[in-house]
């Protein structure tokens, strides 16, 4: 009853072709879809992206928190929390009903904290989302939760391309706590970019916006990577993503960008260094 | 009961209608309501409201009143609802303004079929021309009415930016409503013939609309209307009056022209949604009461660290009391605000 394509699982998205075949998004299309068909639609997810690779569930190795029911389909808060965060190597979020369901991968490196993620993303139909933690032993975790959201990737930005553009590239980062040597320090990292799904028509030219979006992000403190994340057209516009990472010897923290149409940043923060 | 909740009088003058609505109608109201799963606070205050009456389909919108708040001004309240096939998208203040030279529709409606409605509420009473259609902004229950005039050939008018806004959201907002509607109720995206630029006048003949293209406030394509025959007031929907105002442009900019509203020199207003007419500077107080509620508390919990899940939560629940469909609107609301004042 459900038409997918294999090539709109995303993380490597032939925009034009997704955008040709998106299914058309309905109200709640999808809301009426039994457990059942949601378990299929996710085996088959998840066979796609790992392969025969076992994927147990979890309710102690990470958890989602994502509203019920979302207030702006484009802008769905996700909270990820690893609370056995030594154990974690990365994470992969997916959201099983958007047109294309792989919406990241972070993979952690040695100055990340990575007890807690925080993005937001784009839902566009009621779906399960799955977290998915791989353990530094190399095995699968998931955790799951349902939302209610319609029309997420392809809602209109409030704006024109051009306006939704100015500024693309640019970035801050917010620090909250002091920094002590060995204690994580949180961060907020905010990015200019409209994160086009590929999925919003422009009416005069009868045509889609292409899809355009941040592929990968790239965060360091000092020499030292804190995590990569691979991204796709489920991140919201101007994406957003909390995270935290361990101060030892001075930063900067380090951050680098790119998109799918090539598109490039590089930007330098002066991360809280450890006062002690 | 409304007006010791917000301090001030539930309606004005043309809403004394209300108190002669029958029991029956009232009852019918709190049945409804109870169905809906409104509180009842939200019922009592819809039970008090004519603005508030649901209807069931297009029969039951015949009760909906034209009425008369100036000289040659009719205005039609919408409903305090969300889009519903029942409905029939009719949820915005809607009507048109009688000159000399023809007739002036200043809303269209929220959907062919209360376009359709309006314009034969138009020639139950006059037979002038049509020959200016407003579209006020960009949204589907302010604009999808318009088709409904096509037989008029009349003057569109519109924001200069409402053009582009259509093409960006117009065929996403028409497949939405279908869902809801059907294609056939829907009708399709007209856009604007005649941008219009501050300053610029119709002429009716007897009287004159003197039309301010706003800067990005409640959407980025506001258009408001001063009708010298009347002294009134269109700000469509940069004024918001019981309904929970609906932010999609910008917070800043939306503070920034209500204090233009209130130096228009207008003692009264014709709200996009709320009674058919108020006394402006009440109105514009709660309005501006709550969007700077908005932008304080989402400033000060962006400062704090607050997250957006957690803000969407806490900001502005001092407003809940006063606001209809505060719950479906307001977590939206904080969320527009927080992504565009974390920037700042």
């Amino acid at each position: 009853m459900k038409t997918r394509h294999p090539l709109a699982l995303g993380l490597a998205l032939s925009t034009a072709l997704a955008a040709a075949l998106a299914p058309v998004p309905g109200l709640a299309a999808g809301a009426s879809d039994s457990d059942t068909e949601r378990q299929a639609r996710w085996t088959e997810i998840a066979t796609s992206i790992f392969g025969d690779r076992k994927i147990e569930p979890t309710d102690t190795l990470i958890k989602v928190d994502a509203p019920a029911r979302a207030m702006d389909a484009a802008l769905v808060p996700i909270t990820l929390t690893m609370p056995e965060k030594d154990k974690i190597k990365g994470v992969h979020f997916i959201i099983d009903d958007n047109p294309s369901p792989y919406a990241a991968h972070f993979t952690f490196g040695p100055a990340a904290d990575p007890g807690e993620l925080k993005l937001r993303v784009r839902i566009n139909n009621y779906t399960n989302v799955h977290a998915v933690a791989e353990t530094t032993e190399g095995k699968l975790f998931e955790a799951q939760k349902f939302v209610k959201a319609s029309g997420g990737c392809s809602a209109p930005m409030g704006m024109s391309d051009e306006e939704a553009m100015r500024g693309m590239g640019d970035m801050k980062m917010k620090f909250s706590g002091d920094a002590q040597s060995g204690k994580p320090v949180e961060a907020t990292l905010m990015i200019r970019h409209p994160n086009f799904s590929g999925m919003q028509m422009n009416q005069v030219t009868r045509d889609y916006t292409p899809a355009r979006y941040i592929n990968k992000v790239t965060v360091s403190y000092g020499d030292a990577n804190v995590f990569t994340m691979d991204g796709d057209i489920s991140i919201s516009s101007n994406p957003v993503i909390n995270f935290a990472f361990v101060p030892k010897g001075n930063g900067p923290i380090k951050v680098a960008a790119t998109d799918n149409q090539g598109g490039q940043w590089q930007h330098s923060f002066t991360a809280p260094s450890p006062s002690n | 009961m409304v007006g010791r909740r917000t301090g001030r009088k539930p309606h004005d003058a043309e809403d004394g209608g209300i108190a002669r609505r029958t029991a029956r109608d009232l009852g019918f109201i709190g049945a409804r309501a109870v169905t809906r799963s409104l509180s009842r606070r939200q019922a009592v205050f819809g039970g008090l409201c004519l603005c508030c009456l649901p209807s069931l389909g297009r029969a039951a919108a015949e009760a909906f009143e034209m009425r008369e708040v100036g000289p040659g001004v009719f205005v039609r309240c919408g409903l305090h609802e969300e889009a519903t096939a029942e409905n029939a998208d009719a949820i915005a203040n809607i009507g048109f303004i009688v000159g000399r030279d023809g007739v002036l529709v200043t809303e269209t409606g929220g959907s062919l079929a209360d376009g359709q409605w309006l314009r034969a509420e138009i020639r139950k009473r006059t037979d002038k021309l049509i020959r200016h259609v407003v579209l006020t902004h960009v949204h589907p229950d302010h604009c999808f009415g318009a088709a409904a005039f096509a037989e008029d050939k009349p003057i569109i008018i519109g924001h200069p930016a409402l053009r582009g806004a259509l093409e960006a959201r117009g065929a996403y907002y028409r497949q939405r409503l279908a869902e809801i509607l059907g294609a056939d109720r829907t009708g399709s995206v007209v856009y604007p013939t005649q941008a219009v630029t501050d300053g610029a006048e119709i002429d009716l003949g007897d009287r004159t609309l003197r039309l301010t293209a706003h800067g990005t406030a409640h959407t980025n394509c506001d258009l408001s209307m001063l009708d010298t025959g009347s002294g009134l007031l269109f700000p469509a929907d940069l004024l918001f009056v019981n309904r929970i105002p609906s932010l999609d442009g910008s917070l800043v900019g939306w503070l920034k022209e209500a204090e233009r509203l209130k130096g228009m020199g207008a003692a009264r207003a014709v709200p996009g949604h709320g009674p058919a007419s108020v006394e402006l500077a009440p109105a514009l107080a709660d309005l501006t009461r709550y969007l700077g509620t908005l932008r304080d508390e989402t400033r000060r919990a962006i400062a704090s660290d607050v997250p957006i899940e957690k803000a969407v939560q806490s900001v502005a629940q001092s407003e809940r009391d006063h606001w209809l469909l505060f719950d479906s609107y307001n977590g939206r609301n904080v969320t527009q605000a927080y992504k565009e004042l974390e920037w700042e």
